[in-house]
């Protein structure tokens, strides 16, 4: 069984976006996934970044760690701030509802995690930070040329 | 910044960027919000042909510049959408809202002009 794990520490600025995703994505290459499923990962990640730049530091810089665990097929992806934290996780996860609707947010961010992950699992406490944990099985066999 | 905006008649045409995320989709609602201040806009198209991911924030993005155009009186519409940019148009929902094309629509074309 395969086993791989990475961790990464960036600071919560709006162009460090495009380079977690693109991280999480380089690193899931391992398991040769499809295009579709690669497009899936960047996108949840991204919301999960957007996320704790935008809601957990408002816009502060301070850090976000992200931790990437390759278990046999299954990636799982932890992005974890240290902010302002949820009141109401479960009204933060429904579809729509968004804290900051003058800012153009389309309150849709856990909504896509959810729909591109196969599991989402959020923990916060309020002062502490919020804790985003989600995984994705890659179906497609690997190729021979695989590195183990 | 990368994405071109054109103007034609009483059309603006945004052409995204490969990528919109929260990050760019900051700017590209800045700069469409500028050019709405200034000139009479009636339609709004959003090109994607360029565009191979997008986020959430670029459906923030565009529900944003739709409710503008909606209380002006104009329509917003998608063009040049691939198979994935049609997913997450259809998981927002926002596909009601917006009419999406293969192309430009003709008479768009001639006269820059709607309908």
């Amino acid at each position: 069984m395969q086993q791989n794990e990475m961790k990464l520490e960036f600071d919560s600025r709006s162009c460090n976006e495009s380079f977690a995703r693109v991280a999480v994505a380089a690193f899931l290459t391992q398991l040769n996934p499809t295009l579709e499923e690669v497009s899936d990962v960047k996108t949840a990640v991204s919301e999960a970044v957007t996320n704790a730049i935008i809601h957990g530091y408002e816009g502060k810089i301070k850090k976000i760690v992200i931790e990437c665990e390759i278990r046999g097929r299954v990636l799982t992806v932890t992005v974890r701030d240290f902010g302002k934290g949820i009141a109401d996780i479960k009204k933060a996860m429904e579809p729509l509802y968004t804290t900051k609707a003058e800012c153009d947010r389309a309150g849709m961010g856990f909504a896509f995690m959810e729909a591109f992950m196969d599991t989402l699992e959020v923990t916060s406490s309020l002062g502490q930070g919020t804790c985003v944990k989600m995984s994705k099985s890659i179906t497609r066999e690997p190729n021979k040329y695989e590195r183990q | 910044m990368e994405q071109e905006f054109q103007i034609k008649g009483t059309t603006l045409t945004i052409r995204l960027p490969k990528e919109i995320d929260h990050h760019n989709a900051e700017e590209i609602r800045g700069e469409a919000d500028r050019i709405l201040q200034r000139k009479l806009i009636r339609v709004i198209v959003f090109d994607f042909r360029e565009t191979e991911f997008m986020d959430s924030s670029g459906i923030g993005m565009i529900m944003g510049r739709y409710k503008n155009m909606r209380f002006m009186g104009g329509t917003v519409i998608a063009v040049h959408v691939s198979e994935r940019m049609q997913r997450i148009l259809t998981m927002s929902g926002i596909y009601k809202l917006i009419d999406i094309y293969e192309d430009m629509p003709e008479q768009m074309k001639r006269t820059g002009r709607s309908r």
